[in-house]
């Protein structure tokens, strides 16, 4: 059965450019007189954006949609058109079944309230009956876990506890329907994977979700079908992972390889020049990008100007914060004039999720480098991960699967 | 559950509207509640503001219209139990107005976050303004003690006049509120209006005093003049005359304002969004 089903949904906002049109009273009623005797032939721009255009696609019982896209693409205001607040310009949304929308955590909790004032408020603005507040309340409350601070105004709570309380009565909602907006953008991880389990234990018993995230990862893990929104049309709908692929290719701004044809023109100084510099991942299992698993090359092709060097070139690669997870370099040998290649080998299951840049020193004398080509290629490594309920983001520089911890037992109960 | 096909377009049907507002009659019970516990968070004196306030306000009058106009020398009842009924509606006119007017920019986190019809926030602005005007009920039955006054059975018609008080204010403040979301000069304009109104209406004095000037037609129209006289007449009973002409142009404009309120209001509450 089709939960909801979005037809041809379209939503247009004007922009207008300079000249604004009528922002308070007086500027109206001045208008409105002025446009009465004079002709309107006075230029006003105006830009018609459409934040969505022709969307559609059908949603079944059951499903658990991700909606994924870059800034800009439409998905909150997807997401806005769906929770209905605010209504599309052209086409429609049939929906089936009681829908709860969580834009935000927290909505409508009013400072100078209590914990417990809050529940209350909140769950009636998010669509609950006082009944089930009522029955649901103690399980709110531990989970939120905030029984000390129940009748502290809520302006005293610290963010945490204040997005804690927030999720743990939008957790209770029991709607058929259920739509989450980055959510969990917020909070420690240990919420995190609070709320991710919470939504799994939702989308187990049967109920539809849509979930917009930039988490891929939990995309990933959560949902079974993706949407991909660009430039406010659908680019592609379908089973998660493939969607995931064409939005992560679409989004890459990594460049895996930086090559040119002679020296003249290439980076160095009249002792090395590059040449070539780039990543070879080696796919397995049929995949398309570079995951945890992928094992890959670091080639690198430099033109060696001086006679009789002794050279050895060391790599760095660091992670997205600029921290430095290695630096190895190559045995110093002595080369004539010419090309010279160097290969570093990254082996699978080593790399963590994340950005990764590359930078190439080439070292004389071993103590004296010559040239540093900083930051000459970086790469994106999407996870994978099996065999677990959580998908929060994996800490550490790398994740080197294969040096394990081991657990045995060693006695019986005491 | 109720298992019913919701279809999302634009423009909705007024029977769904409605048959929703039902549905939702607790969330209008929930954030009058709110504003009203909201109200005297953190202060010492709590709702003992709710007596001072209109105390102080009958006081000042009682001082400034009938000591120093000397309006009290030939009213036959003592002047406060002739002001009392006019600070009764004027307050509760005037904040049930601000808070009416001010309803949908105030909450604007929820408009913009979660659906339900819009119409329930300034519906559940009555309850604070109500709670204050029962307060004021029981100041004037504590001067009735005092003065050994006995009202009449006119009494029972009060709440009528409190009831066209509140649509006049929901009336003009329905509308107050939807301009207000895209014109926010509205909050410039309310404050001056709540201020100054209660001088062209008889809040402090009775209208019988204006009845021979040419203007008095024209004075009838407000609609807070017809609220006041009505509830004078019925607190004080034979010592206010019932005011026909005021009574009936109140009426009209209750009737005008809240059908065009809810009309303006329902035509653009969904493009409220797109302006806070």
């Amino acid at each position: 059965m089709k939960a909801i089903s979005i037809e041809n949904i379209s939503k247009k906002y004007i922009l207008s450019h300079k000249k604004k049109k009528f922002q308070n009273l007086k500027e109206s009623i001045s208008g409105f007189l002025g446009g009465l005797f004079t002709s309107k032939d006075e230029e006003e721009t105006k830009e018609v954006f459409w934040a969505l255009q022709n969307v559609s696609f059908d949603i079944e019982q059951g499903d658990r949609i991700g909606i994924v896209g870059s800034n800009g693409a439409g998905k909150s205001t997807l997401l806005k058109i769906l929770s209905r607040i605010t209504e599309p310009t052209n086409g429609q949304v049939k929906v089936n079944g009681r829908m709860a929308s969580l834009l935000e955590v927290g909505t409508g909790f009013h400072p100078d309230l209590t914990g417990r004032e809050n529940i209350f408020l909140n769950g009636a603005i998010l669509g609950m009956k006082q009944q089930e507040i009522k029955r649901q309340f103690d399980e709110i409350v531990s989970f939120a876990g905030i029984e000390k601070f129940l009748d502290t105004p809520v302006k005293r709570y610290s963010s945490g506890m204040y997005v804690r309380l927030g999720f743990a009565i939008a957790a209770h909602l029991e709607p058929e329907i259920l739509i989450v907006d980055e959510v969990l953008a917020v909070g420690d991880s240990e919420f995190q994977k609070k709320c991710l389990g919470k939504m799994k234990d939702v989308s187990s018993s049967g109920r539809t979700i849509l979930f917009v995230s930039h988490n891929s990862t939990a995309i990933q893990g959560l949902c079974n079908k993706a949407a991909f929104l660009q430039k406010g049309n659908l680019v592609k709908y379908g089973e998660v992972g493939e969607v995931l692929h064409d939005y992560m290719t679409s989004i890459s701004k990594f460049q895996l390889q930086q090559n040119w044809e002679t020296p003249d023109n290439a980076p160095g100084n009249d002792q090395v020049r590059i040449k070539n510099i780039e990543v070879i991942p080696e796919f397995v299992n049929g995949s398309k990008n570079i995951d945890v698993r992928t094992p890959m090359k670091i080639n690198i092709e430099f033109w060696n100007m001086l006679e009789l060097a002794h050279l050895n070139l060391s790599i760095f690669l660091y992670n997205m914060t600029g921290e430095c997870v290695f630096n190895v370099g190559s045995q110093a040998k002595t080369f004539s004039k010419g090309l010279i290649t160097g290969i570093l080998e990254i082996p699978a299951n080593f790399l963590n999720d994340g950005s990764y840049y590359i930078s190439a020193m080439i070292v004389k004398d071993t103590a004296d480098p010559i040239y540093f080509m900083e930051d000459a290629i970086s790469f994106d490594v999407a996870d994978w991960r099996e065999g677990t309920n959580w998908y929060g983001k994996w800490p550490g520089a790398v994740r080197p699967i294969n040096i394990s911890v081991k657990t045995w037992k060693v006695d019986g109960l005491i | 559950m109720e298992r019913n096909e919701v279809v999302i377009k634009a423009g909705k049907s007024a029977l769904n509207y409605w048959r929703e507002v039902w549905r939702q009659r607790e969330l209008f019970w929930i954030l009058g509640k709110r504003d009203v516990m909201v109200r005297y968070k953190q202060t010492v004196l709590g709702v003992a503001w709710g007596v001072i306030r209109p105390l102080m306000t009958a006081l000042v009058m009682v001082f400034a219209f009938g000591k120093i106009a000397k309006l009290d020398q030939d009213s036959s009842i003592p002047y406060m139990l002739v002001v009392i009924p006019g600070v009764i509606i004027w307050l509760f006119f005037s904040q049930s107005l601000s808070q009416i007017s001010n309803s949908i920019v105030g909450n604007g986190n929820l408009v913009s976050k979660v659906y339900f019809p819009r119409i329930i926030i300034p519906f559940s602005s009555l309850l604070v303004g109500l709670l204050d005007a029962i307060i004021a009920f029981l100041i004037f039955f504590v001067f009735c003690i005092y003065y050994q006054f006995f009202p009449s059975w006119h009494i029972l018609l009060a709440p009528i006049f409190l009831i066209l008080a509140y649509l006049a204010a929901f009336g003009s403040g329905l509308f107050a509120s939807v301009l207000n979301v895209k014109y926010r000069d509205i909050a410039q304009i309310i404050p001056f209006v709540v201020q100054f109104g209660y001088f062209i209406s008889p809040v402090a004095y009775s209208s019988e005093r204006v009845k021979n000037e040419w203007w008095y037609p024209i004075y009838n129209l407000n609609p807070v003049a017809g609220a006041i006289d009505g509830m004078r007449w019925s607190l004080l009973g034979d010592f206010a005359k019932f005011n026909w002409p005021s009574f009936i142009s109140l009426l009209i404009f209750v009737i005008i304002s809240v059908l065009f309120s809810i009309w303006f209001f329902r035509k653009n509450e969904n493009s409220f969004v797109d302006h806070l």
